[in-house]
C-alpha cells in the first residue's frame, strides 16, 4: 500500500488510483508546504533546510539544489528573477519526469512555488518537452486550478509574495535539456549552450539571475518542507539523501518505474522490481542512467547501491536512475549505432568535435556493423572516442555523454567490435548483413 | 601586466585578455578560426587548444582553449605538446570530413587561412570513409559568391554580419552537420558592409564576386597599400592588379581609422579604373562629341600657350589628390584657383575647419568607438562616411562591457557580454532628415528639416551650456534627453557634416561641441564631407570659390579654364555652368572617366587613378595619409599633377619641375595649414639607392616572366619605381618595418589576410612600423571658436514651390564608385522624395514623374511621411548634368511624358 512517508512523490498517485487532481492533492495535505513557507518562513530559512536536506539535482548532474539556490545574489539590481523548470525529458529510456506531470502536475506546481519564493523568482517557466501532450494538458489545467486558487500569480495564499508560472513547449532538441541552451531556446534564440561564466544564476535567462532544476528534484521539496530534514535523510540508504524515482526497460519482465529509496542496490532494482530478465536472455550491459552514461556490467556491478558517488565511483553516473538494459541478443555495435546516430543527429551543431566528429564515429560504427570495418578502425574509433568524449574539449557536455556509452562499449565488449572487423559481418547475426 | 610561461618561455601578457590574444600578440603560432580580434571568443571551432599545467609540477596539465581562458599570472601553456597538437590535428580532420577538396580551382586558394591552418596542424591524409554532405548556394547578389559546400561552420559569418554590422538577412540555419549560412531565401544581401564577409570567413564560402569574375591567382597578385578614395573616412586598403587590370581591393588594418573593415563602397567601388570608358589618350575635340587623340608634347605645349597668354582660371578637385590641387594651385596662382568644392561645400568646409581648429579634440574611427554618448546632427553616415555607421554600432555596447564588467564577464566573451547586457546601450540621438538605416540602435531620433535640425542642436547646446531654461517650451525632448545624456557621459561625441548643406547644421555641431568644453570629460567631435580629399581642397583653400570663378568665366573674361578631375555640373547650378562652358573658349580637363564637363573639353588628358599614381588624400579628421601605385598606368595616363608640371615647365616654372611626386608633396608642406604633410615623404629614390625596396608581390609570386609570353615571348624589363618605398618585384625587403610600405600581409604559413597579427605590435593594436599619416590639426594650436552669426533659417516655400534637400545613397552618390559595375548594378535611378500630402494635393503620382525646371530633369516619385511639406528630397549623384541643388525653393510640374531612365546599371555594364 502506498505510503506518503516513504515515497512522497509516487505515493498520492497510487492513493488517488490515477490523475491527482487539485482536491485529492489538497486533501493529501498539498499545499501546506507552500503556504506554512510563503506565510510563516523566509526564503533565507527554506534555502537552509532543502540544503541541509541534502537534496540533490535529479536532472543528471547531481548538484546540491540549495546550494544552487544560494547562488542567486541577495541583492540583485532591479528587473526579473526566474525560476524554470526543466522538464524537457529527452534522455533516451527516460519518462520519470512525464509520470510526475502527468499524474501529480500540484507537486510540481507546489515544488516550484517553493522555490520560487526562496530565491525570489517572480517569473517561472516550465519549459516542457513538445511531444509531451498530456502532462502538457494535465499541467496547464492544474496551473489554471491554481491559478483560481490563488495560489499562482499576484499575493499568493494573501502574502505580498507572488509569481507568474507559465509552461513554455519545446520546438524539440535533446540539447534544450542542457541548462544554458534551454535558455536560449526559452529567450527564442538558437537553441545552443552558453559559456559559463557567467553562470545562469548570476546571468540567465534574459541576462538575469535564473535558476534551473529538473521536474522530480521540485517534486521533492514540499515533502521536505512538511516532513522535515531529518525525515528526508533518513529515506535514503546511503550518503544520498530522500527518494529515487528509478526506471528499467529492456528484456525485463517487468518493465517501469519505482519510487525507492535513493542507493537501491542495481540488483534489487532489476530482480525484484523489474522481475529480472525475460527467459532465455542474459543480461550483458547495463547503461545506468540513460543514454548517456556508460555502460555498467553484471558481472561487475550488480550489487553497486544506485546512489550518486557509488556509481560514480564505477565508472559511470547515475544520471537520471532509468536504466537502460543490453541483453546477450544485442549486437553492442548495433546498440551503440544507435545510440551515436542519436547523438549526431542531436548535436546542435556549434563545436567541432561534436558536429563533426559525432557522425564519424556512426559512420564508422555502420562500417564495422556491416562488415566494411578495417583493421585500424579501432585505433581511429579510440582516438576520437576519447577526444570527442574529454569534458572540456568540446562546449557543452553533449558530445561527452554521447562518448561515455562508447568508450564503455569498447571497453566492455571490446572483443566484439575485434570480431566484426575479423570476420568481415555481425556475429550476432546469422550471415551478417545488415544491422 | 602579467608574466605566462608559454613552452617553457616567459611572456608579458595584459592581464584579463585572453590566452590565445596573449599568444598571437607575441607572434606565436597558435591556429584558430572562430576567433576574431573584433568578434572576440565564443569557442566554437575548438582548434586552439593548448594544454593548461597547474604549477612547474604538473607534467600533465589539462586541455583548454585558448581563446576562452583568461590570461592569469604565471599561468603555464604549452602549444607543443604532443596531446594539444594531437587534438588540433584531429580537429583539422573532423573540419575537412565534409570540406570538398577543390583547393586548386577555388576562389579563397592560396589565401586560405583553413588552408594554412591544415598545413600548420598537420593533418595530410584522409581517414574519414563516409561521403561528403552538400548543400545549395545562394544568389547574393552582385557582391558575394555563396558555395556552401566548402563552410566549416565556424561561425564568423553571422557573428560579424548580424552582431557586428547589424544586418538581419544572413542567418544560422539547421543543425547539427547539416548548418547552413545564408539568406532566408536567395537575394541580396542588404547590408552596406557585407563585403568584410570575404575576409571574415576563414574559408571559401564568401568570396568576392567582382573578384572572381576576373579571376587572379591571389598570389600572383601585385598590390600597394592605398587609400580608398570613396568617401572622407580614408579607410586604408590594398588594391591588387595582375594584368594591367585592378583586380581587388582589400582591408588594410589601421588602428586608427578602418581597423579590419570596409564599407562595400570602398570595397566594390573601384571597377572604375578598370572601365572600357577610360581616357587613355591626349585628346583634342574636332567637333561635337568627337576627340582626336593628339600628340602629347603638342597638347602640352598648347596649353602652356594658354597659360603664358593669361586669363587663365584653374579648377581643382576634392577627388584629386593633395598633390595634383597644389600643381594646379600652383600652375594658375592662388588668386586664380578654385580648390573644386562647391560654394556651400566650401563654406560648410571652413567652418568645420574654424570648429576643429577651436576644438583641437577630433575624434578618429577608434575613438568614435570608445565614445560613450553621441549626438549625430544632420549628417547620414551610413550613406556619406559610411564606415562611421560600422564604428557607431560599436560605440553603443561600450555599456554592455561595463555590465560585463561588473558580472564578472571578460569583455572578450562575446556570447556572454551580448547576453547580459540585453540590448542596454550607450545613448546614440540621431538628427536627420529621413530615417536612416542605423536608427535601431539609437535611443532617440529626430525626423526634420535641416533648419529645425539646427534649431534642435542650438537648442542642445544653450541646455548644456545652461543658458537655455530648462522649462522653455520651444525644446523639444529630443533636445532635452540628447543634452542630458552628453551632459552626463564621459566621452561625448558630436558628429555632423556637409550632407544637408545647411551650414547652420554645422554651427550647431560646433555650438554643441564648445557647450561640452566646460564639462569634465573627453569629448571630441567629427565632421565629414562627401570625398576623399574634401579636406585636403578645404585645407588648400583658393582665392575663388565656385560661384565667383565660373561668374568670371560667364562673363567672358577668362579665356582658358583648365580643370582637374572635377564634373563641374555636381558643382554649381546647371544654369551657371552651361553658360560658363559655353564662353570660355578653351577648356582643359584633366580626367580619368568621361564626366559630362569632359565632353565639351577642348583638351583632354588622361588622369591616373588612385591606383595608377601616387598621392594624398586628407580624410575627416584631417589625417593626410598616402596611396600608393598599384600599377604603372597603361597609355598615355598619367597623374594630373604630372600633366601640370610638364605643362609649367614648358612654361618656364622651374619650381614646378617635379621629378617625383614627393616633390610636390614638399611644394605642398611649404604651404600654410599643410606644414605637416613633409612628414609623409617617403624617399623612394633613397630606398632605391640602399636596396631597400619593399616588394609589390608576395615571394609565392609566379609567371613573372612569362605572364606575357602569350603576347611576346621576349621577357619584359622589369620596372625601376624610383618613386616610391616598393618595387614592381618579389624581391626586396622590409615588408612591415613601415605601415606605407606594406602592400600585402602575408607570413610564413599565415597566407590569409589573417596574417596581420605579425605586423601589429599586439593583436588590434598599432601597426609596428607605425601608421604612415599624420594628422594636420591638432590639439597643440588651439584657436577660439568663431562668434556664431547664426544664419537665417530657410523661410517656407511658397504654395507650390519646394526646398530641395540632398539625400545620400552609399551605392550611387559618389561620383567614381558608380563607375564601377557591381556598385551601378545596386545603385537605384533618380527620383524626388515628397511627402505623401503634398504629393497628393499636387497630383504628382508614382506612374508619371516630376519636372524641375532648375535642374533640367524629371524624377520618379516617391513618398515618405518624414518628408516635411514643402520639401523634397533628391539623391545627390543619381542624375546626370543636373547641377548642384538650387538653394532656393523651385517649382514642381507634373510630367506626364515621364519615362524612367533606362537602368543605370545596365547602361554602365554594357559600356564597362
Amino acid at each position: 500500500m502506498a505510503d506518503l512517508m516513504t515515497q512522497p512523490l509516487l505515493g498520492r498517485i497510487d492513493l488517488a488510483g490515477g490523475l491527482v487532481d487539485l482536491a485529492t492533492y489538497e486533501a493529501n495535505g498539498g499545499y501546506q508546504a507552500a503556504r506554512q513557507a510563503i506565510l510563516r518562513s523566509s526564503p533565507e530559512a527554506v534555502q537552509e533546510i532543502v540544503k541541509d536536506a541534502n537534496l540533490r539535482g535529479r536532472g543528471g548532474a547531481g548538484f546540491p539544489t540549495g546550494v544552487k539556490w544560494g547562488f542567486v545574489p541577495k541583492e540583485p539590481t532591479p528587473g526579473h528573477i526566474y525560476l524554470v523548470c526543466n522538464a524537457d525529458e529527452m534522455e533516451p529510456g527516460t519518462f520519470k519526469d512525464r509520470y510526475l506531470m502527468e499524474y501529480d502536475p500540484h507537486s510540481l506546481i507546489e515544488g516550484m512555488l517553493i522555490g520560487a519564493f526562496a530565491i525570489g523568482a517572480d517569473r517561472a517557466y516550465v519549459f516542457m518537452r513538445g511531444e509531451y501532450h498530456e502532462a502538457f494538458t494535465q499541467l496547464d489545467r492544474a496551473i489554471n486550478d491554481a491559478k483560481a486558487k490563488g495560489y499562482l500569480g499576484e499575493k499568493v495564499f494573501g502574502s505580498d509574495f507572488g509569481v507568474e508560472l507559465s509552461i513554455h513547449r519545446s520546438g524539440g532538441r535533446y540539447i534544450c535539456g542542457e541548462e544554458t541552451a534551454l535558455l536560449n531556446a526559452l529567450e527564442g534564440k538558437r537553441a545552443q549552450p552558453r559559456m559559463k561564466p557567467p553562470f545562469p544564476p548570476a546571468s540567465g535567462a534574459w541576462g538575469r539571475p535564473t535558476i534551473v532544476n529538473n521536474v522530480e528534484t521540485f517534486c521533492n521539496v514540499p515533502g521536505i518542507l512538511s516532513n522535515g530534514v531529518d525525515w528526508y535523510r533518513d529515506l535514503g540508504i546511503g550518503d544520498d539523501a530522500g527518494t529515487k524515482i528509478y526506471g528499467v526497460s529492456g528484456r525485463v519482465k517487468k518493465p517501469g518505474l519505482w519510487e525507492l529509496p535513493i542507493g537501491t542496490p542495481i540488483r534489487e532494482i532489476i530482480e525484484q522490481h523489474a522481475g529480472g530478465m525475460q527467459d532465455g536472455y542474459q543480461l550483458r550491459g547495463i547503461l545506468p542512467g540513460g543514454a548517456s552514461t556508460e555502460f555498467l556490467i553484471p558481472e561487475e556491478h550488480m550489487d553497486l547501491p544506485m546512489d550518486y558517488a557509488s556509481i560514480q565511483a564505477a565508472g559511470s553516473r547515475m544520471g537520471t536512475g532509468t536504466m537502460i538494459l543490453m541483453d546477450d541478443s544485442i549486437c553492442p555495435v548495433a546498440i551503440s549505432i544507435n545510440l551515436q546516430h542519436f547523438f549526431a543527429q542531436e548535436s546542435c551543431g556549434f563545436c567541432t568535435p561534436c558536429r563533426e566528429g559525432l557522425p564519424w564515429i556512426e559512420n564508422m560504427l555502420i562500417d564495422i556493423e556491416q562488415g566494411r570495418g578495417q583493421a585500424e578502425d579501432l585505433d581511429v574509433l579510440d582516438r576520437n572516442s576519447a577526444f570527442i568524449g574529454a569534458p572540456g574539449n568540446t562546449f557543452c557536455l553533449h558530445a561527452t555523454g554521447a562518448m561515455e556509452p562508447m568508450l564503455s562499449a569498447l571497453k566492455y565488449f571490446r572483443d566484439d567490435f575485434v570480431a566484426h572487423i575479423e570476420q568481415g559481418r555481425c556475429p550476432h547475426r546469422a550471415g551478417g548483413g545488415e544491422s | 601586466m602579467v608574466k605566462i610561461v608559454v613552452d617553457n618561455e616567459e611572456y608579458e601578457v595584459e592581464e584579463g585578455q585572453n590566452l590565445l590574444h596573449a599568444c598571437l600578440s607575441h607572434g606565436l603560432e597558435l591556429p584558430y578560426f572562430c576567433w576574431h580580434p573584433s568578434l572576440g571568443s565564443i569557442g566554437a571551432c575548438r582548434q586552439c587548444a593548448v594544454i593548461a599545467y597547474q604549477d612547474e609540477n604538473d607534467e600533465r596539465g589539462r586541455l583548454t582553449m585558448a581563446c576562452m581562458t583568461p590570461v592569469t599570472d604565471g599561468a603555464r601553456i604549452s602549444i607543443a605538446a604532443p596531446h594539444a597538437s594531437d587534438f588540433r590535428e584531429s580537429n583539422i580532420e573532423w573540419l575537412m570530413e565534409n570540406h570538398p577538396h577543390d583547393c586548386p580551382v577555388c576562389e579563397e586558394g592560396g589565401e586560405c587561412h583553413l588552408q594554412d591552418m591544415t598545413v600548420m596542424t598537420g593533418h595530410t591524409a584522409r581517414r574519414y570513409r563516409g561521403s561528403k554532405r552538400t548543400f545549395e548556394n545562394q544568389n547574393l547578389g552582385p557582391f558575394i559568391n555563396h558555395e556552401m559546400n566548402r563552410c566549416i561552420t565556424c561561425y564568423r559569418c553571422v557573428r560579424y554580419y548580424k552582431d557586428y554590422a547589424g544586418g538581419d538577412d544572413l542567418q544560422a540555419f539547421g543543425s547539427r552537420d547539416r548548418m547552413y549560412f545564408g539568406r532566408a531565401e536567395d537575394g541580396v544581401l542588404e547590408n552596406e558592409f557585407s563585403g568584410n564577409l570575404v575576409e571574415v570567413c576563414p574559408t571559401g564560402v564568401f568570396t568576392d564576386k567582382p573578384f572572381s569574375a576576373n579571376y587572379t591567382r591571389k598570389w600572383d597578385l601585385q598590390s600597394a597599400p592605398s587609400v580608398c578614395p570613396g568617401c572622407a573616412v580614408g579607410c586604408n586598403t590594398f588594391a591588387a592588379e595582375r594584368y594591367g587590370m585592378l583586380k581587388r581591393i582589400h582591408n588594410r588594418y589601421h588602428g586608427d581609422v578602418n581597423g579590419y573593415f570596409l564599407c562595400d563602397r570602398g570595397r566594390f567601388g573601384a571597377g572604375f579604373v578598370n572601365i572600357e570608358t577610360r581616357i587613355q589618350h591626349v585628346g583634342k575635340r574636332v567637333e561635337e562629341d568627337l576627340f582626336e587623340q593628339q600628340d602629347t608634347d603638342l597638347a602640352v605645349a598648347t596649353v602652356a600657350e594658354l597659360v603664358i597668354a593669361g586669363s587663365v582660371i584653374g579648377i581643382g578637385s576634392p577627388r584629386a589628390s593633395l598633390e595634383t590641387n597644389v600643381a594646379l594651385q600652383r600652375l594658375v596662382g592662388a588668386d586664380r584657383f578654385c580648390n573644386g568644392l562647391s560654394t556651400n561645400d566650401a563654406l560648410g568646409m571652413d567652418e568645420i575647419l574654424a570648429t576643429y581648429r577651436a576644438s583641437g579634440k577630433i575624434a578618429s574611427l577608434a575613438e568614435v568607438e570608445r565614445a560613450d554618448a553621441v549626438i549625430v546632427l544632420g549628417e547620414d553616415v551610413l550613406n556619406t562616411a559610411p564606415r562611421i555607421a560600422l564604428a557607431l554600432r560599436q560605440t553603443v555596447r561600450n555599456q554592455e562591457f561595463d555590465l560585463a564588467q561588473d558580472a564578472a564577464i571578460p569583455q572578450w566573451q562575446d556570447a556572454g557580454v551580448r547576453g547580459h547586457a540585453q540590448g542596454r546601450s550607450n545613448p546614440l540621438y540621431m538628427a536627420s532628415v529621413l530615417p536612416t538605416r542605423i536608427d535601431d540602435i539609437a535611443n532617440g531620433c529626430l525626423n526634420d528639416t535641416p533648419d529645425a535640425i539646427a534649431d534642435n542642436g542650438f537648442a542642445i547646446a544653450a541646455l548644456l551650456s545652461g543658458t537655455a531654461a530648462d522649462d522653455s517650451s520651444d525644446i523639444s525632448q529630443f533636445a532635452r534627453d540628447a543634452a542630458a545624456a552628453l551632459a552626463g557621459a564621459q566621452k561625448p561625441l558630436v558628429i555632423s557634416g556637409t550632407g544637408t548643406g545647411n551650414i547652420r547644421v554645422l554651427e550647431a555641431a560646433s555650438a554643441i561641441a564648445e557647450a561640452l568644453e566646460k564639462y569634465a570629460n573627453q569629448s571630441s567631435i567629427a565632421l565629414v564631407a562627401a570625398e576623399a580629399n574634401s579636406f585636403g581642397s578645404g585645407l588648400l583653400g583658393g582665392g575663388l570659390d565656385m560661384e565667383r570663378a565660373l561668374t568670371q568665366v560667364a562673363e567672358g573674361t577668362v579665356q582658358t579654364l583648365i580643370v582637374a578631375e572635377n564634373d563641374l555640373f555636381r558643382r554649381a547650378s546647371r544654369q551657371l555652368v552651361d553658360q560658363a562652358l559655353d564662353k570660355v573658349p578653351n577648356l582643359v580637363v584633366l580626367d580619368s572617366l568621361e564626366t559630362p564637363t569632359v565632353e565639351q573639353a577642348n583638351i583632354v588628358f588622361p588622369a591616373a587613378t588612385f591606383a595608377e599614381s601616387t598621392g594624398t588624400f586628407v580624410n575627416f579628421e584631417t589625417r593626410a595619409q598616402r596611396f600608393f601605385t598599384t600599377f604603372a598606368p597603361p597609355h598615355e595616363i598619367a597623374p594630373s599633377w604630372r600633366w601640370l608640371s610638364h605643362i609649367a615647365q614648358v612654361v618656364g616654372d622651374r619650381e614646378m619641375a617635379w621629378e617625383e611626386v614627393d616633390d610636390v608633396l614638399i611644394a605642398a608642406a611649404g604651404l600654410p595649414g599643410l606644414e605637416l604633410v613633409g612628414e609623409l615623404v617617403t624617399k623612394g629614390q633613397d630606398r632605391l639607392d640602399r636596396m631597400a625596396k619593399v616588394p609589390r608581390a608576395t615571394p609565392r609570386y609566379s609567371g613573372r616572366t612569362a605572364m606575357n609570353a602569350g603576347v611576346n615571348i621576349h621577357e619584359p624589363k622589369t620596372q625601376i619605381d624610383v618613386e616610391t618605398p616598393l618595387s614592381y618585384s618579389m624581391e626586396g625587403q622590409g615588408l612591415g618595418k613601415s605601415n606605407d610600405a606594406l602592400p600585402f600581409s602575408w607570413s610564413p604559413g599565415w597566407n590569409s589576410n589573417q596574417s596581420i597579427f605579425k605586423f601589429q605590435q599586439e593583436v588590434g593594436g598599432s601597426l609596428k612600423g607605425g601608421d604612415g599619416s599624420v594628422r594636420l590639426i591638432d590639439a597643440g594650436n588651439r584657436e577660439a571658436y568663431r562668434v556664431r552669426k547664426i544664419s537665417v533659417p530657410h523661410a517656407s516655400p511658397e504654395y507650390g514651390k519646394f526646398h530641395l534637400l540632398p539625400l545620400y545613397s552609399i551605392f550611387g552618390s559618389d561620383e567614381l564608385s558608380l563607375h564601377s559595375p557591381p556598385i551601378a548594378e545596386r545603385a537605384e535611378s533618380q527620383y524626388i522624395l515628397l511627402n505623401p500630402a503634398d504629393a497628393d494635393m499636387h497630383g504628382f503620382g508614382a506612374d508619371a514623374g516630376v519636372a524641375c525646371d532648375e535642374m533640367g530633369a524629371s524624377f520618379a516619385v516617391r513618398v515618405d511621411p518624414h518628408m516635411q511639406r514643402g520639401f523634397a528630397g533628391v539623391v545627390m549623384g543619381l542624375a546626370r548634368r543636373c547641377g548642384e541643388l538650387p538653394q532656393n525653393a523651385v517649382q514642381l510640374e507634373a510630367d506626364p511624358d515621364y519615362r524612367p531612365p533606362p537602368d543605370p546599371a545596365a547602361n554602365i555594364i554594357a559600356k564597362g
